[in-house]
This record gives C-alpha cells, structure tokens and sequence, in this order.
C-alpha cells in the first residue's frame, strides 16, 4: 500500500499543474487572441466610456428608459457592512430571490408590482417577466410583450409617438435560435442604447 | 406546454443518443490502453507522468490496492485543496482581493469538490479568488470527474473478466481519463462557450457607468474553462453564484443547449462502454432504456408543472407558467428540461433556482437524486449506482423462480447483494437522519428562508443533494453556518466513499469468478421484461424509502397550493 504513496502526490501534483494552470492559461491566451472581446465580457462602450456588457442586466428606474425585469440581487448595507440590502443588477453578486409556490412575501411582492404596472399601462394583460426576479437577478433580457407594454410610458417620457418606439421595439426583437431553440426576447440594455440614439434626452 | 417546448425536448434526446455509440467507442479504447488519434500529443506527456510517479503501467492492482490508490487520491487532493482556499489570500492571481475563507466553510469547499458534489455554501465571485478557481476548483472539477469514471471502468471490468484477481490499475485510469477524454473535448469545448459569450480573462472585475449613471461593477474571470469541465464532469460547481442561470456562465440558447448535452454526453456513453466490454452492446443499450423512461417520466412531470403556473400567480391574472427564478431567454422548457438532466446526472449546475418551482416540479429532481442518480447519472458514479440496482433486480428474478441469478455471465450471490445492499442503504441514511435533526435544531431551523413545508423541503433537499453528491440547492437555505457546513460534508464524504467501497469490494469478487455461458434458464437481460423489473426495483426500492419525507414537503405544498394557502 506504501508503494502508492508517491503515485498520489506526484499525479495530484503533475494533473494540477496540466488541468489547473496549463488548460487555464492557454485557453485564456487563445481565448483573449481570437475572442477578444466575448473574452473580456462583452462590454458596450459609448463615447469612450464602458456602459455595462450586452450579456448582463443593469437597472433602469426612469421613464425615459425600458425596464429589465425585477432582480433579487442583494449587496452590503452602507450603514452597517455586516448586514446586506436589496442592490439590484449587482454584478459581483448574483441571486435569485428563492421564494418559494406558496410563498406569501412573494405573492405580496408581485401582487405590488402588479398592481403598479396595470395602474401605467391599463390596455394590456401584464407580462409575467415584468413581475417576476429571474434566476440571477441580472437577466439581460424581457419578452417582447413586456417591451411592447411598457411603450406608451417610455414614449410620453420621451416625446415620441408611440409608433416609432414600437418600431425601435420590434427591431430588438430576437427570435429563436433556427426557430427552435430559447425564447423570444428584447436586450434591454441594446434597446436602451437605440433608443438613446433615436431620441436623445 | 408546447409543441415547441416538446420538440426541444425531443432534438435533446436525439443528440445524446447519437454521441452514445462514438463517444462509448472511444473510451473504451481509451481504457483499454489501444492508441488513440491523440496519442501522438498525449502519449510522450502521459509517459513522462508515469515514470516521475514512479507507475508501472502494465501492473494491475487488486481491488482493494485500486480503492486504496484512490482514497489516498483523495486525501493528497483534500489537503492541497484545503490550503488552496485558506491561503489564497496570500497566493496570486487575486484581482478582487478576495481573503481567505473560514474554516468550516474551507472544509465543507473541500470535501464538496473532491467528491464531485460541488456544492457552494460561498458565492463563486464574492468569495474565491481567480487562482482558488482555477488551481482549486476547476483541477478537482477533473480529477473528481476522471476518479468516477475509473472506478465503473474498474467495476466494469469486474464483470467482464474471469477467474483474475486485478481490476486494472487507477493511476493509468484516471491519468487515461484527464488526458485522453475530458481534457480534449475541454478545450473545443471552452472556444465554443467563449465565441458564445462566456469570459475567459485574467483582468480585474469591471466597472461600468450604466446609462442611467449609476455605477456598476461586473464580475468576471477564467470563467470558460471551468464552465465546460464543470458540465462535461457532471460537477455543478458554478464560477459565479447563480452558476448557470448566470448570464456569463450560460448566456444564449446554444449555450444552454450544449451545457445540457454535456452534462449527460460522458454518463449516457458509459452504458455502451459498459456493453462493448462485457462482449454485447445490447446490454448497455438495456441500462440506457431503463435510464431513459425514468428521466422521460420525469421532463414530462415537471415541465408539466412550471407550465401550469402556481395557483397564486395565475390568480393575479398572469400567465406564460411559473417565471419565478428563471432566465427570459431559457424560458418554461429550457429551464424545467435543465433541472430534470441536472439532477438525473450528478451535476447540480442550474439555470433556474429550483428553490422557486412548483411543489410537483421541484419534486422531480429531489427525487431523482433519491433515486441515487442512476438516470444517467454522475460521469461513472452513474454507472456503477445503476449497476447495484441491476444488481438486485436480478436477485430479485432470481428469488422469484428458485435460480441463481446471473448477469452478463457473472453468477450473483450472496457477497454481491450484501455489497448493493450497502451501497444503496447508507444514502437514506444519510439524507433523512441529517434532515431530522436539522429540522429539531432551532438553530437550523433558523437557516429556511421559506416557512411552512417548503422549509423543510428546503432541508431534505440539501442533504438528499448534498448524499448524492449532486450540488444543486434549494438555494435559500443559508448553509453557509457550522452546523450545516459539517453535516452536508459529513454527507457528501458518505454518499460518495460509503457506495464506492463496496461497489469495488462487489468488482473485486466478480473479477474472480468464473464467467459461465447462458443457459435456457438465463433471465435475458437485454429485453423490455428487465428494464420494466430493473425500473421496478428502483422504483419500489426508492418509493419505501423516501415517500414519507415528500409526503411532509412537497407534496404537502403541492395540496396547500391548489387550496391557496400562503405561507
């Protein structure tokens, strides 16, 4: 049995070095070669500065802006770091709110949002990603009904009639993958930044 | 549900299938030491790892030396792993400055990864430093995955021979296993999800100024390269917290549809490296049909299930199922399909918090697990839980007509079943002895983030997870405390060491007998009559031993559900 000793160790430590730094590394090499820009995270930059990456959520609060579906994210409180506070679209910490079927604060938490966007937009039944947190509080993305719903407020915002945003809308709309695979979405961010560009504020 | 949904879910099916036969052919080239069209790479590297480590390669061992090499394994990889996550912060490759980790939470780390299970008390990108992820994490991502596919080849191999006393050796195994296998289709794998949008960078996080002017830092890192061992080696252990729900670890349709067929690619082959190694391909085709219904039955049950909605969602007028915790773009099917292959395999990535699905649709992996993930199942681990419970279906048979019972021409006797036998009954043990006392200890009561059954859903299914060496989560539990940090590592070293000892005890004494011909009293093995009695036992067998605990969690939720009971 003694004899297996040494086998242990220096496998561990030859495997390591192969599967541990070897394959990393070099995938990183080559990844930041010929990938570079999916490498670093996929960042949108605009006038020079970074704006967030087309892969990860951030947080829209205006009316002049597309909403992102809630997010459960939480972060450190400010008045006491042992303790942490809702911080949506945090992206060094990402959550799903956890609640369970039968869970009333999730019930209450919906029913609120519901009850919100209906009283905005009385013309259509509410998309049920406007109200519910997704898996890593940093989903990118909304149903084209939940865009479509929240044209009218993002018009008014923005002095735009209403046609042209549903236009700017409909071309962000991003089908299933050979029709099959995934579901229909919008990039909130992608959507925001054309936005931006139709009509600056 | 849709037909879209089901065709999704059939196009998945029909891909895994396809890889069985190339994918079984290659391995069992690979660990029956025949050159391969990568040997002229990996052979001068996989030599000069033998003779460093002092291994001759033509030298079998015997089962209990094979157990033993991997158990020290093992050892040396806990320790170095351990000290690893205490020191990194000291060691380089630590943009973020994350500090060391606590003890218990190291411990708990450790054990999680060396056994496969891969479940994360921490957060990947709040707590691990680059060099933790990758010189800790990703190195037993492999090691752990090649350990468990070396030890069903082990006991493969105890089936197919006759009258020897070796079971071949581990050091040429699980060295075969990394180079040959998971480290060849790793690095296609890794440019495949970096071109779909998974980092793969040394930088430090990033800071953004959102549109709206707030700032927003976003965490990345070698993100790629872990992801594609993390899924092909059944491991789960996600590089962020929200693992595959997390955009950068899984961010389009393609990449989730791949992630899925990684994670059931290696297992679903084993069975046909299984049938070219006992001399008959249909065997292994026999283990995938009994896989193969149960996890259908299951897909079809939850994807049911997050298709209807809950009752308190649908009665404010939403529709479109239950998007509680799940992503836009994987949607109803995409997600229910994910949880059901991550459960039925060891892997316990998600893309969906399970945590918030339905009663009946989180019912689906919890009892997977129970099941011992044996659809499919863990790369390897799969194989030989699958082969215990064959195991005792044939005794079963053969208790009903008065014969000795025979598999792939290997009499079963009383040795082998006493070893099943054990190897099966040490997983309950587990999982609801720890469930009982953690839901009588205030302090762990104190961990639920949900009330009423889900609460107690939540902790059967940590330690069901944790026994399985599966890693999914009802993810609210907070496990991140002394006790549960203990006894969920308590359970993972149990559920993985306390089945693979006898599992090789059982390889051991079938390599030593003789191998006899069928004869007209041989239950055929290959038919629909025993995947219907192997389906059976599982069935049976699993339905005695857990249905009281889903009785008091989910399915107690699912009644309180339809009566719209809040808790």
């Amino acid at each position: 049995m003694l004899r297996e000793v040494r086998p242990a160790i220096v496998l561990l430590l030859g495997l390591t070095a192969i599967t541990g730094l070897g394959y990393p590394l070099a995938m990183t090499g080559i990844a930041e070669t010929i990938m570079p820009s999916q490498a670093q995270g996929s960042l949108i930059t605009r006038d020079g500065k970074i704006v967030g990456s087309s892969l990860i959520g951030q947080e829209f609060k205006g009316d002049e802006y597309f909403h992102g579906r809630p997010s459960a994210t939480l972060g450190p409180d400010p008045q006491d770091s042992t303790k942490t506070v809702p911080q949506p679209y945090n992206a060094v910490n990402s959550m799903g709110s956890n609640l369970g079927p039968t869970s009333k604060a999730l019930i209450d938490r919906v029913k609120e949002d519901v009850e919100k966007l209906k009283a905005e937009n009385p013309s259509m039944p509410v998309p049920i990603d406007l109200v519910t947190t997704s898996g890593s509080g940093l989903d990118p993305n909304i149903s084209p009904e939940g865009a479509l719903f929240q044209v009218p407020r993002v018009a008014k915002a923005r002095k735009l009639p209403e046609d042209r945003v549903r236009q700017l809308v409909t071309d962000k709309v991003e089908g299933r993958l050979g029709g099959l695979l995934g579901e229909p979405r919008v990039n909130v961010l992608a959507l925001n930044l054309a936005l931006d560009a139709a009509a600056p504020k | 549900m849709t037909t879209i949904g089901w065709i999704q879910i059939a196009l998945y099916c029909a891909v895994v299938l396809a890889l069985v036969k190339p994918l079984g052919g290659y391995m069992t080239s690979v660990f029956s030491g025949e050159r391969t069209f990568l040997s002229p790479i990996l052979r001068p590297v996989e030599a000069g790892l033998y003779w460093v480590a002092g291994v001759d390669e033509k030298r079998e061992q015997h089962w209990l030396t094979y157990t033993v090499a991997m158990l020290l394994f093992h050892a040396a990889g806990f320790l170095g792993l351990y000290a690893v996550i205490r020191l990194q912060g000291v060691l380089p490759f630590n943009p973020a400055g994350q500090s060391a980790v606590a003890e218990d939470l190291s411990f708990n780390t450790a054990i999680s990864f060396i056994t496969n299970t891969n479940w994360q008390n921490y957060g990947g990108e709040s707590t691990m430093s680059y060099l933790t992820q990758m010189l800790g994490l990703t190195v037993h991502n492999f090691l752990s995955a090649a350990a468990g596919i070396a030890l069903a080849i082990a006991l493969i191999r105890g089936f197919a021979r006759s009258s020897m006393r070796t079971i071949g050796n581990f050091w040429v195994d699980i060295v075969r296993c990394t180079l040959y296998v998971l480290l060849p289709i790793c690095v296609v794998y890794t440019l495949f999800l970096v071109w779909q949008g998974i980092p793969q960078t040394l930088g430090a996080y990033v800071d953004a100024t959102t549109l709206e002017g707030a700032k927003q830092t976003i965490a990345v890192g070698p993100v790629a390269s872990q992801v594609a061992i993390k899924m092909l080696g059944t491991n789960g252990g996600g590089f962020f917290n929200a693992n595959a729900a997390h955009p950068f670890e899984n961010p389009t349709a393609l990449s989730n549809f791949i992630q899925m067929i990684s994670i059931f690619a290696l297992g679903a082959a084993m069975t046909n490296v299984f049938g070219r190694m006992v001399g008959n391909p249909r065997q292994g085709w026999a283990i995938l049909a009994v896989m193969g219904v149960l996890f259908i039955a299951g897909v079809a049950v939850t994807y049911g299930a997050e298709a209807s909605g809950t009752t308190g969602l649908n009665a404010l007028g939403l529709t479109g199922g239950n998007m509680e915790g799940k992503e836009l773009r994987f949607g109803i099917v995409a997600s229910s399909l994910f949880a059901v292959v991550t459960t039925a395999a060891s892997c316990g990535a998600v893309n969906a918090m399970h945590d918030s699905f339905t009663a009946i649709g989180g019912m689906i992996p919890l009892i997977n697990m129970q099941l011992g993930e044996i659809i499919v199942g863990g790369v390897g681990a799969g194989l030989y839980g699958m082969l215990l419970f064959v195991v005792l279906a044939i005794f079963v048979a053969g208790l009903m007509v008065g014969r000795t019972p025979e598999y792939v021409g290997k009499k079963i006797e009383a040795r082998e079943v006493k070893m099943a036998m054990l190897a099966i009954l040490v997983l309950p043990l587990m999982y609801l002895g720890w469930t009982a006392v953690a839901v009588v200890l205030p302090s762990a009561v104190a961990s639920m983030a949900n009330a009423g059954p889900h609460g107690f859903t939540e902790v059967l299914y940590a330690f069901t997870s944790a026994t399985g060496n599966n890693g999914s989560a009802f993810g609210g539990l907070t496990g991140n405390t002394f006790f549960y940090n203990l006894t969920l590592a308590s359970s993972m070293f149990v559920g993985r060491f306390f089945m693979i000892v006898p599992a090789m005890a059982m390889a051991g004494s079938l390599a030593a007998k003789k191998s006899i011909a069928p004869s007209a009293g041989t239950l055929p093995t290959t038919g629909g009559l025993f995947v219907g009695l192997v389906i059976g036992v599982i069935l049976i067998i699993g339905g005695l031993t857990f249905f009281p605990a889903l009785a008091l969690g989910p399915i107690v939720e699912h009644l309180a559900m339809t009566a719209n009971t809040l808790f």
